[in-house]
């Protein structure tokens, strides 16, 4: 087994340790003192956590798929992962909207209805969380320090494109190996207002409008019928808490509360934490007044007047 | 896979379509994405497959031509291009870790003056073939291809052909796509107006 192990290990020979010396480099200091990672000893210069732990078992992958309903939707699987969520962003001419229900459900169990969905990387950098909670915690943290690496190497601020894409070549690198993540990377560059989707698939793509999790469609159908380049910034936030209000009321798995950003040239600004329901009680409402003080001002009142429209 | 992409040669050109729509599942996240990637002056690569594969096995072979070009001053061929790109794919297909990536691959050979059309798919099987069509499109275009295309198709006739494929899919698929084409001959390659298929 342990021949095995070895065999499959592609590391190059000087850098493979016992476990004895994998936290100290006293052996290898040429390998932690040189070159990019040079006071980053765990890090390796491809972006790989250095001593990861993994399962130990010959195929992590089918091990994670037979205890957990990560990857297999496996639901005899003792282990429920986080699922569930809705998680919206849209460019528009006032920057981008980032707009996140707070709901994490295990299984029908609401697990939380307090989850920060929205991962502030740095000052102007968002990442959104779909699919594993702890892999997009995890991973966009990481990317956050890789983010300051690239600040403090090229005194300048890293591109939307260049962070999704270290993101993107991270996740690409443990593909099949049970990483679940679908995640927006939003921010303002020097080409301004700029949104990538990257997913645990490796996808990555630049666009103007996105939703992820499984409420997505819902929030879809109120985010596409509503858009327009030209909305200004109270529309589009207006249309970003919508949507996400119409997802948690049709998608059982999407709720709690709405969590809304607004990224402008400046950074991200936090708009506010507001309850879904009451939300959707408080636009029921408007839509009920509005339509009555339509068919008032149509003169005839009524029913029929209403069903002419 | 919802994909779909079409080649088209004729004696002095390449014709290579796709589709342009990218999402999971029954959701299209995107439908302006362009999936012909040129690999090289006078070569294109119409790609499909599993997501996140596919860009990044796109870009590696990208960049090995790149560095071909540099290091030899001259651009590799279409014939033995094809030979790289299988290889790379036949390689993986044995490896822990395969590249799931099915294409077309368009070019022009600008010393022989031929134009060249292959078709590969992840297991390494490569076909050098005058019409091809990948994904989708198979079903519903093929035929029309096998009737409408001969060996001394000129310009406007693949334009023409190529739009009756397009139609096609249109009218037979329950999928919507929307198309982006490029030309390829002996100047290199052009994007290709495909007009009233947007």
């Amino acid at each position: 087994m342990e021949s095995l192990v070895a065999s499959l290990n592609s590391r190059p020979p000087h850098l493979l340790h016992d476990n004895a010396e994998e936290n100290e480099y006293e052996g290898d200091a040429s390998l932690a003192q040189w070159g990019s990672s040079g006071g980053f000893g765990n890090l390796m210069g491809n972006g790989v956590v250095r001593g990861m732990e993994m399962p130990r078992v010959p195929d992590p992958t089918a091990f994670l798929s037979h205890h957990t309903d990560s990857i297999s939707s496996n639901s005899q699987a003792k282990i429920k992962l986080a699922h569930g969520t809705t998680t919206l962003a849209f460019r528009f001419r006032g920057g981008i909207i980032v707009s996140v229900d707070s709901r994490a459900s295990a299984g029908s169990y609401i697990a939380s209805g307090t989850v920060k969905k929205v991962i502030e990387i740095n000052k102007y950098l968002l990442g959104t969380m779909a699919g594993g909670a702890a892999d997009c915690q995890y991973w966009e943290t990481y990317l956050g320090m890789q983010c300051r690496m690239h600040e403090l190497r090229n005194k300048e601020r890293i591109s939307v494109a260049a962070a999704s894409k270290i993101l993107a070549n991270i996740v690409y690198e443990y593909k099949g190996r049970g990483l679940s993540m679908g995640t927006m990377i939003c921010g303002w560059d020097k080409t301004g207002p700029a949104l990538f989707y990257v997913d645990s698939d490796g996808t990555r793509l630049k666009g103007d409008i996105f939703s992820v999790g499984s409420g997505s469609t819902f929030a879809y159908g109120v985010l596409d019928q509503g858009y327009h380049w030209d909305l200004t910034d109270e529309e589009a936030q207006e249309l970003g808490r919508r949507s996400i209000v119409a997802a948690g009321h049709r998608d059982g798995y999407s709720g709690n509360t709405n969590n809304l950003y607004h990224v402008r040239e400046n950074g991200w600004e936090f708009l506010g934490n507001l309850d879904i329901s009451d939300l959707w009680y408080k636009y029921e409402e408007e839509k009920k007044t509005a339509r009555k003080e339509k068919s008032e001002a149509a003169g005839t009142g009524g029913v029929e007047s209403m069903q002419v429209e | 896979m919802t994909e779909c992409s079409f080649g088209i040669t004729g004696k002095d050109f390449v014709l290579l379509a796709s589709d342009q729509s990218a999402g999971r599942s029954i959701i299209k996240m995107k439908s302006d994405e362009n999936k012909i990637r040129q690999l090289s002056p006078s070569l294109c690569m119409a790609y499909g497959g599993e997501p996140g594969d596919t860009e990044n096995f796109v870009d590696f072979v990208e960049r090995n031509l790149r560095l071909y070009q540099i290091r030899h001053n001259i651009e590799l061929a279409p014939a033995p291009a094809s030979a790289y790109i299988r290889r790379i794919l036949a390689e993986a297909i044995r490896s822990r870790r395969p590249y799931v990536v099915s294409l077309l691959l368009g070019g022009y050979d600008k010393i022989k003056d031929e134009s060249h059309l292959y078709w590969m798919d992840p297991y390494g099987t490569k076909v050098k073939v005058p019409y091809t069509a990948n994904g989708l499109g198979i079903y519903v275009a093929l035929s029309t291809m096998d009737k409408y295309w001969y060996p001394d198709i000129t310009r406007e006739e693949a334009g023409q052909l190529l739009k009756r494929c397009i139609d096609e899919v249109k009218l037979r698929l329950a999928y919507q796509f929307s198309f982006n084409a490029v030309e390829i001959d002996k100047d290199g390659v052009r994007e290709y107006k495909l007009d009233g298929s947007a």
